[in-house]
């Protein structure tokens, strides 16, 4: 494989954890993570683990972040207490 | 403190490092994983279970015990959900919005005001209520299908392409999820019931545990799949290969209902009322 592309891939996997860490709104965390996973399944595929790619295409960067996205629309903007 | 536990991450994180040294390199043929494990499937994977894809061979069948426990995780995973979050007794919504289709009036209802009985005339809306998008609503129906049956693809072909029963499910599981985002949980509901949802997870680990329960009773080990051989009316080693495929479907049904019953209790805040 390609290193050069690899290591883009990895750079952008450290950038999105850390920024899901790092960023103050709920929701652009759930969307940065959902760009994390899909990060990680491209590194999946590379490393020819390609049933491992799918999962995470399908579990992580789908349905986990939109179950994220769901449980962040039912919180508020402030604390009530 | 943030400096103590920052210490403690950062150590954490060393420590990890430093094990993972001790790994062999990626793709390193000298590798006890590579000498040992990998050569036996590789060699026997095919005359064995007849099964192109050697993953779904050793997911399904040489180790069909622990994918049997990851599918009763995600069992317990959403009745976990369902008993933490699930509201049964709901309090009543401050307010409820209602919409008279003839005239495209918008009427709100107080707490303790009377409910409006013709649904044929008042539709329920709800309060988070974004307006009806042609694109949006279209485009979401007419990908729903396919997604379903490529959903199905992915679990019956999970036996020569990448995929199977856990990617299926979820897939099919986003078609659902994908249809109560576009339009509104209520009618996703109707589609695809609580009750339905509970049924069907729990039908999935029923059919992958009662797979393995029959090979016991047909002489075999338990989920030893070359004892449903006289029943499938195959020879055993085809007899495997339909066994991997019917726990996939058990797999698929669970993680399916599953997915879907936590969207359903997380985006209506338990109370499967107003959603997302």
């Amino acid at each position: 494989m390609i290193w050069e592309f690899e290591f883009i891939i990895l750079f952008l996997v450290v950038v999105c954890g850390i920024g899901a860490l790092a960023v103050k709104d709920l929701l652009g965390a759930s969307i940065l993570f959902g760009g994390y996973s899909f990060m990680m399944c491209l590194l999946w595929a590379i490393m020819g683990a390609v049933d491992v790619a799918f999962t995470e295409a399908s579990v992580g960067a789908g349905v986990s972040t939109v179950l994220f996205v769901a449980a962040v629309f039912r919180t508020s903007r402030r604390t009530k207490d | 403190m943030k400096a103590i536990a920052m210490v403690a991450v950062v150590l954490c994180g060393g420590l990890l490092i430093y094990g993972s040294l001790d790994f062999p390199d990626w793709g390193d043929p000298n590798s006890p994983a590579s000498t040992h494990l990998s050569p036996y499937f590789i060699e026997n994977a095919i005359p064995d279970t007849s099964v192109p894809n050697i993953v779904t061979a050793v997911l399904a069948d040489y180790r069909g015990y622990d994918t049997m426990f990851e599918t009763a995780v995600i069992f317990s995973a959403g009745i976990a959900c369902l008993l933490l979050l699930r509201m049964f007794t709901p309090n009543a919504p401050d307010s409820r919005l209602y919409r008279h289709t003839p005239t495209g009036v918008t009427i709100r209802i107080e707490q303790g005001g009377k409910l409006p009985e013709n649904t044929q005339e008042f539709q329920r809306i709800d309060l988070s209520w974004v307006p009806y998008d042609v694109i949006v609503n279209t485009g979401c129906r007419l990908m729903v299908p396919f997604i379903q049956l490529f959903a199905l693809y992915v679990i019956a072909h999970g036996h020569h392409s990448p995929g199977g029963g856990f990617q299926g499910g979820v897939i099919y599981g986003a078609a659902v999820i994908l249809f109560a985002v576009s339009k509104d949980l209520r009618s996703a509901i109707e589609q695809v019931g609580e009750k339905m949802t509970a049924y069907l997870s729990s039908a999935g680990v029923l059919i992958y545990a009662g797979t393995g329960l029959l090979c016991l009773f047909l002489g075999g080990e338990y989920l030893n799949y070359s004892a449903l051989a006289g029943l499938l009316g195959v020879d055993p080693i085809a007899a495997r290969s339909h066994g991997i495929l019917i726990v996939e479907v058990g797999v698929g049904l669970a993680v399916m209902a599953v997915m879907v019953s936590l969207y359903y209790i997380l985006s209506s805040d338990g109370k499967l009322d107003e959603g997302l």
